[in-house]
């Protein structure tokens, strides 16, 4: 069996699965935001209709809540969801809420990995289709519908088609400038929007375990842009250091502990390698993440904002990697920068990130998916043009429908908003 | 859940591929959290003008195919964001059933959970149901019929079928087919879910 088969036997008490299998895993682990949780509560009430009970959750203390979509509240509906999840916490006693204001909180995904709130091994669902991102942790995570989440708060278990696994494999490390979200550009124009629909997706090689845990993310967050179930990377030392600085030396243990990994013979349906010397700085054109090719051959399009956000863009890693290359430059274009978690704000308030940002003349944000889902903070006008370190493009994903959106590297992105234009931030110097 | 058994009526043809539930729904009315009412935002930014009246290009304002259960849609529907409203949105402007070559996957999940059934057919099927005058999608039979089309079958889970057809959600056939063994199994509460390995602190 190979990591993600291993990890779904042993939710499911079975001693061996096989892509196709459907089986019924335990959940460790469950989250809600502000567009699911009002979502799920809704289902709660449907289900009451029926009279089914929903007095309670399976275990509140495995079930977490985020406030990332629509924080700061830009109008009434949105301040009255806020209200609505902060009711549900309160009433079913959750066991972490990161609540906009006060202290901690971010976009789900960032705090999955930030807070340690998903452990390797373990299986977790989200109400949101970027639930996959955790599984660099080592974790099955994957992204459910609101009843199905609703399904899951209340019995702790769901089904699952075990899905058949492609092995992505990067070999040597990737030249200067170019970052993860640069090889999963490639990967997703190689295999298209649909190129892993139903699979898994696993990540390996000295190329992968090479790169920082924060880079890794970006990897399986953008499995979900291939239409993927999941996305895994088996965890190695990095990982537990990481979750160990998080949650502390116990955690560290406990995730080494209950780490899972493939067998030797483990089989995969389909296996790409790629040369990272062969890597370099790409684009996704709008209105596809597929749409990809070189940043170079983009360098014609004129932009009129740059924006470095979101679960895929904003790690502290990301806004390293952004700071280095806008440092002493001064931007040409509108160019918002927004941590996608308060520590990681923190951090880049305490080693000089943001008044690099704010020097080069960008504005820094709080944290919020945003404008990545078009929801507010910086959104897009007809025919407005983006560069983005988000994860989608499809038309009207960040503004206006007929606002064009390129999603690239925090380097290229940051590049790019010097000039004003595509650049390839090798072309900088 | 309403039971669902066939649906009829002329396919209206939405031909783009990788069409993602922010095209069906669009992201500012996910604020709203009523199931019932999202009919009318249902590819909003293709239905309606700028000044909100109905741009008459697109399909589903073509008198032709009004009031029609069935949309005929392109590869990779209902990609993105994991909104549930998108399934609404259709079940409540009238659709109760979407034929596609590809589906993301958790939209074909989620449509199964509120009454729309998804039907996979092959691009030379889509093809050939665009120009049938009408089709019927039979849920009992399994099978599509497009005169002068021959008819052909297509697959469901059995499960999902059985679902559909009585109008249960997964929860109300979980409950009828093993509401005795629940009961039982409740009233010697064992703990819920699976032992901790770890939790988070409160």
């Amino acid at each position: 069996m190979n990591v993600t088969e291993r990890i779904l036997a042993r939710a499911s008490g079975r001693k061996r699965v096989e892509p196709g299998d459907v089986v019924v895993a335990g959940v460790d682990k469950a989250m809600v935001h502000d567009v699911s949780g009002p979502g799920v509560i809704k289902v709660f009430e449907r289900l009451r209709e029926q009279g089914i009970d929903t007095g309670r959750l399976w275990d509140p203390s495995r079930v977490w809540i985020a406030e990332d979509h629509f924080v700061p509240s830009a109008e009434k509906a949105s301040a009255e969801n806020i209200v609505k999840l902060q009711d549900f916490a309160e009433k079913y006693g959750v066991g972490r809420h990161f609540k906009y204001g006060m202290g901690q909180y971010g976009i789900c995904h960032t705090l999955s990995h930030e807070e340690a709130m998903v452990m390797p091994g373990e299986v977790y669902v989200g109400g949101d289709s970027h639930t996959n991102t955790t599984g660099a942790l080592g974790a099955f995570a994957c992204g459910l519908g609101h009843t199905d989440v609703a399904y899951v708060l209340l019995h702790g278990r769901i089904w699952f088609k075990v899905p058949p696994t492609a092995l992505f494999v990067l070999r040597g490390a990737p030249p200067a400038h170019v970052m993860a979200k640069d090889l999963i550009l490639r990967i997703l124009g190689d295999i298209g929007t649909d190129g892993a629909a139903y699979g898994a997706m696993q990540f390996a090689g000295d190329g992968v375990y090479g790169m920082p845990v924060e880079e890794r993310l970006t990897l399986t967050n953008m499995t979900t842009e291939a239409g993927a179930k999941n996305g895994i990377i088996e965890p190695d030392r990095r990982v537990f250091d990481y979750i160990g600085e998080r949650a502390g030396a116990g955690a560290a243990r406990a995730a080494e502990a209950g780490a899972a990994y493939g067998d030797g013979d483990a089989s995969y349906e389909s296996t790409r390698e790629y040369d990272a010397a062969e890597l370099e700085p790409m684009v996704a054109s709008p209105f596809s993440p597929d749409n990809v090719g070189p940043a170079r051959d983009s360098s014609s399009v004129e932009l009129d904002k740059a924006y470095i956000g979101s679960c895929t863009g904003a790690k502290m890693h990301d806004l390293e990697a952004a700071a280095r290359v806008l440092k002493g430059r001064t931007v040409k274009v509108r160019t918002e920068v927004l941590p996608a978690a308060m520590s990681i704000y923190r951090r880049a308030v305490e080693s000089g990130l943001v008044g690099i940002f704010a020097a080069a003349g960008a504005v820094v944000g709080p944290p919020t998916c945003g404008a990545c889902c078009g929801a507010h903070m910086g959104v897009l006008a007809k025919g407005e043009v983006c560069v983005s370190t988000t994860n989608r493009n499809f038309p009207g994903r960040m503004g206006h429908p007929e606002s064009r959106t390129y999603l690239a590297s925090p380097q290229v992105a940051a590049a790019s908003a010097v000039t004003g234009r595509i650049t390839d931030p090798r072309d900088l110097d | 859940m309403r039971p669902f058994r066939r649906a009829s009526g002329p396919a209206v043809p939405l031909v783009r591929a990788d069409v993602d539930t922010d095209q069906i729904i669009p992201k500012q009315f996910l604020k709203l959290v009523q199931r019932s009412g999202f009919g009318r935002y249902l590819f909003y930014n293709w239905r309606y003008l700028p000044d909100g009246s109905p741009d008459p290009e697109f399909v589903l304002n073509d008198p032709a195919y009004a009031g029609s259960p069935i949309l005929l849609a392109g590869e990779n529907f209902g990609c993105g964001s994991s909104r549930e409203h998108a399934v609404w949105a259709l079940r409540d402007h009238g659709f109760t059933a979407v034929a596609a070559p590809s589906f993301a996957d958790i939209f074909y999940s989620n449509c199964f959970k509120n009454g729309v059934l998804p039907v996979r057919v092959t691009k030379g099927q889509a093809a050939a149901l665009r120009a049938a005058p009408r089709t019927e999608i039979d849920l009992g039979e399994l099978t599509v019929s497009a005169p002068p089309l021959p008819p052909f079958r297509f697959a469901v889970d059995p499960h999902r079928r059985r679902a559909l057809l009585e109008g249960l959600d997964e929860v109300a056939l979980t409950l009828e087919e093993h509401g005795a063994a629940i009961s039982e199994f409740e009233s010697r509460a064992p703990p819920r879910g699976r032992p901790p390995s770890s939790r988070l602190s409160s």
